[in-house]
């Protein structure tokens, strides 16, 4: 059983992620089995419009408030998030599977001696328990767990839970301001790469693999990318050959992606590749070999040479774009 | 200075996945194990540090016999000694890492390396527990580390960058992939393993919070359609995407 739903709602510049206003939804998913109450909190500095976040069905958000927790700090969120859910008594802490998420959650388990559930896509009640299920060996398979301590944490994948069309509503905003933070893990520089988008939360990649016969020919993709508002992803095999970066690499020593369109060029499609993308919405692969296990999986083939093919799709593009 | 670094031994990415008899493991038939990927670049970290700070460094995994094959390719990759918490129970992740923080803190290590996640449960989440339990700091998905002293600098992949975080010694790392080069074995180290010490205990003992049900395989997608077969076909496809997936 469990009486209070608590939802993180991480934000980066002062802006609540998407990702947390579809985890608020896993979240009202859960209390409702439980028939428990559900609320959010947040930390940071100035958060810009946070009563905004009501849009999206959030009718409390406490924002635990300090100028140096504006920027993600292990220890300084660990400590605010650990005093307020002790304050607070939640006992379901939900947050997105973000970079953010992962370090997280993991420390308030700890704290509330906790079982964690990560990364979970599905939620279904069966006699009392709350049943989550979560990919595992990078999709290839799911498992459904239940989490038999009293307390339980929850990590909702992005993209998988819809955060609904914005309602007009507002929240009420709660603001606590904190006093006593612990830096004893600081961040003390940022490095952004300047208007790239990441592939974990994209809703548009446009991914190449070892079939572009050079790194290039990857401008091709960035110019898709672009056009398209995608991110580029990689197959390993172009990482690995140091074509593009890792942060690029798509499959199961990569990132696992779910986003609404995933193009496939040049991209075989080896197992540990097709794990890490198989859940997007709608695939397009491109390929010259008709056998390419990525037409396994693809909505939508083309089965030709990425040269000839890619450039037809940028123009094509290009068309219903201007 | 003494420096645990933590592995897990896992099936090959390679692998097919299929249920095994109990419905809630994977069929491990024919299904070769490795070192798990991430944990390759956690333990070339460890011997980077040892050589430029000194001291010991030894290898723990938790799990049964078969673990120490890994454990034999760290201690080949020249890590001084090995552990095995010897257990044939499935555990949850916080079960675990009470079991590795009980060992490291009898190690007396300081400095503790994990890769970032294990690539068969893929939580992503026991360097941080094990952290939390032994009160260390912690820095995840590690791309670039100094420890100069008591400092320690290191830089963590986000979404759409980088964070370089502060923070000081005793500390666990989790490494992602870019931290490093994982040095090859030598066939003299691959030798010199044979002869190293691998103590076999009993983890301590800890409840499993998390239960698995079931283990299922996704439901399988549906090939879609091959819309032609050069250039020509571009105008159909983002026709298709537009009007029909109404995704660009």
């Amino acid at each position: 059983m469990a009486n209070k739903v608590l939802v993180f709602l991480e934000q980066r510049n002062g802006k609540i992620k998407k990702s947390s206003l579809q985890a608020y939804k896993a979240g009202e998913k859960i209390a409702g089995f439980y028939g428990a109450e559900i609320s959010a909190v947040t930390i940071g500095g100035e958060i810009e419009e946070l009563e905004k976040v009501g849009n999206y069905g959030i009718k409390n958000v406490t924002h635990l408030k300090n100028s140096d927790l504006a920027v993600y700090s292990s220890s300084g969120y660990k400590k605010a998030l650990a005093d307020y859910v002790a304050e607070d008594g939640a006992d379901v802490l939900i947050f997105a599977n973000t970079a953010m998420g992962k370090d997280l959650a993991p420390r308030l388990a700890v704290v509330m001696d906790a079982g964690t559930g990560m990364d979970c896509i599905a939620f279904e009640k069966e006699e009392d328990d709350v049943v989550a299920t979560r990919p595992v060996y990078a999709g290839k398979a799911l498992i459904d767990v239940v989490i038999k301590s009293p307390k339980k944490i929850f990590t909702i994948r992005p993209n998988v839970f819809d955060a609904g069309e914005a309602t007009g509503e507002a929240a009420e905003v709660t603001v606590k301001e904190i006093s006593d933070v612990d830096l004893s893990a600081k961040v003390v520089e940022m490095k952004t790469s300047e208007g790239k988008l990441d592939v974990a939360e994209a809703d548009i990649i446009v991914s190449g693999g070892r079939g572009m016969k050079g790194p290039e020919n990857f401008a091709m993709i960035e110019e898709l990318a672009d056009l398209l508002g995608a991110a580029v992803g990689a197959s390993r095999a172009v990482v690995d050959a140091g074509w593009r970066p890792h942060s690029e690499q798509v499959g199961q020593t990569g990132k696992t992606v779910s986003p609404n369109l995933y193009i496939a060029l040049a991209i075989s499609g080896a197992i540990q590749h097709l794990a890490g993308m198989r859940s997007s919405k709608y695939i397009v692969a491109v390929n010259k070999d008709k056998d390419a296990p990525i037409f396994q999986v693809a909505d939508y083939g083309i089965v030709g040479d990425v040269f000839e093919v890619l450039p037809a799709i940028i123009e094509e593009v290009k068309k219903i774009k201007s | 200075m003494k420096i645990a670094v933590c592995v897990s031994h896992v099936p090959d990415t390679a692998t097919r996945i299929s249920i095994g008899a109990d419905g809630k493991t994977i069929d491990t038939n024919g299904v070769t194990y490795v070192v798990n990927p991430y944990d390759e670049f956690a333990i070339e970290e460890a011997l980077k540090t040892k050589e430029s700070l000194g001291g010991e460094v030894v290898v723990i995994s938790l799990g049964p016999d078969a673990n120490k094959e890994t454990i034999r390719k760290a201690l080949a990759m020249g890590v001084d000694t090995g552990v095995l918490l010897k257990t044939d129970e499935q555990r949850d992740s916080l079960a675990v890492a009470k079991a590795l923080a009980e060992e490291i803190k009898s190690q007396g290590a300081e400095i503790v390396f994990f890769g970032k996640q294990s690539v068969d449960y893929d939580n992503s989440i026991v360097g941080q527990l094990t952290a939390e339990l032994l009160g260390y700091n912690s820095v995840t998905v590690v791309v670039d580390l100094k420890i100069e002293g008591d400092k320690v600098t290191a830089e963590r992949e986000i979404e759409g960058g980088k964070e370089v975080v502060e923070t000081t010694l005793p500390v666990v790392i989790t490494a992602q992939k870019g931290l490093n080069e994982p040095r090859y074995a030598s066939l003299k180290g691959i030798m010199a393993a044979k002869r190293k010490p691998i103590e076999e205990k009993e983890p301590a003992s800890a409840e499993n919070y998390v239960e698995v049900l079931r283990m299922k395989k996704p439901a399988p997608k549906q090939p879609g359609k091959i819309i032609g077969t050069d250039a020509s076909a571009a105008a159909e496809l983002v026709r298709l995407l537009r009007e029909e997936a109404k995704v660009i």
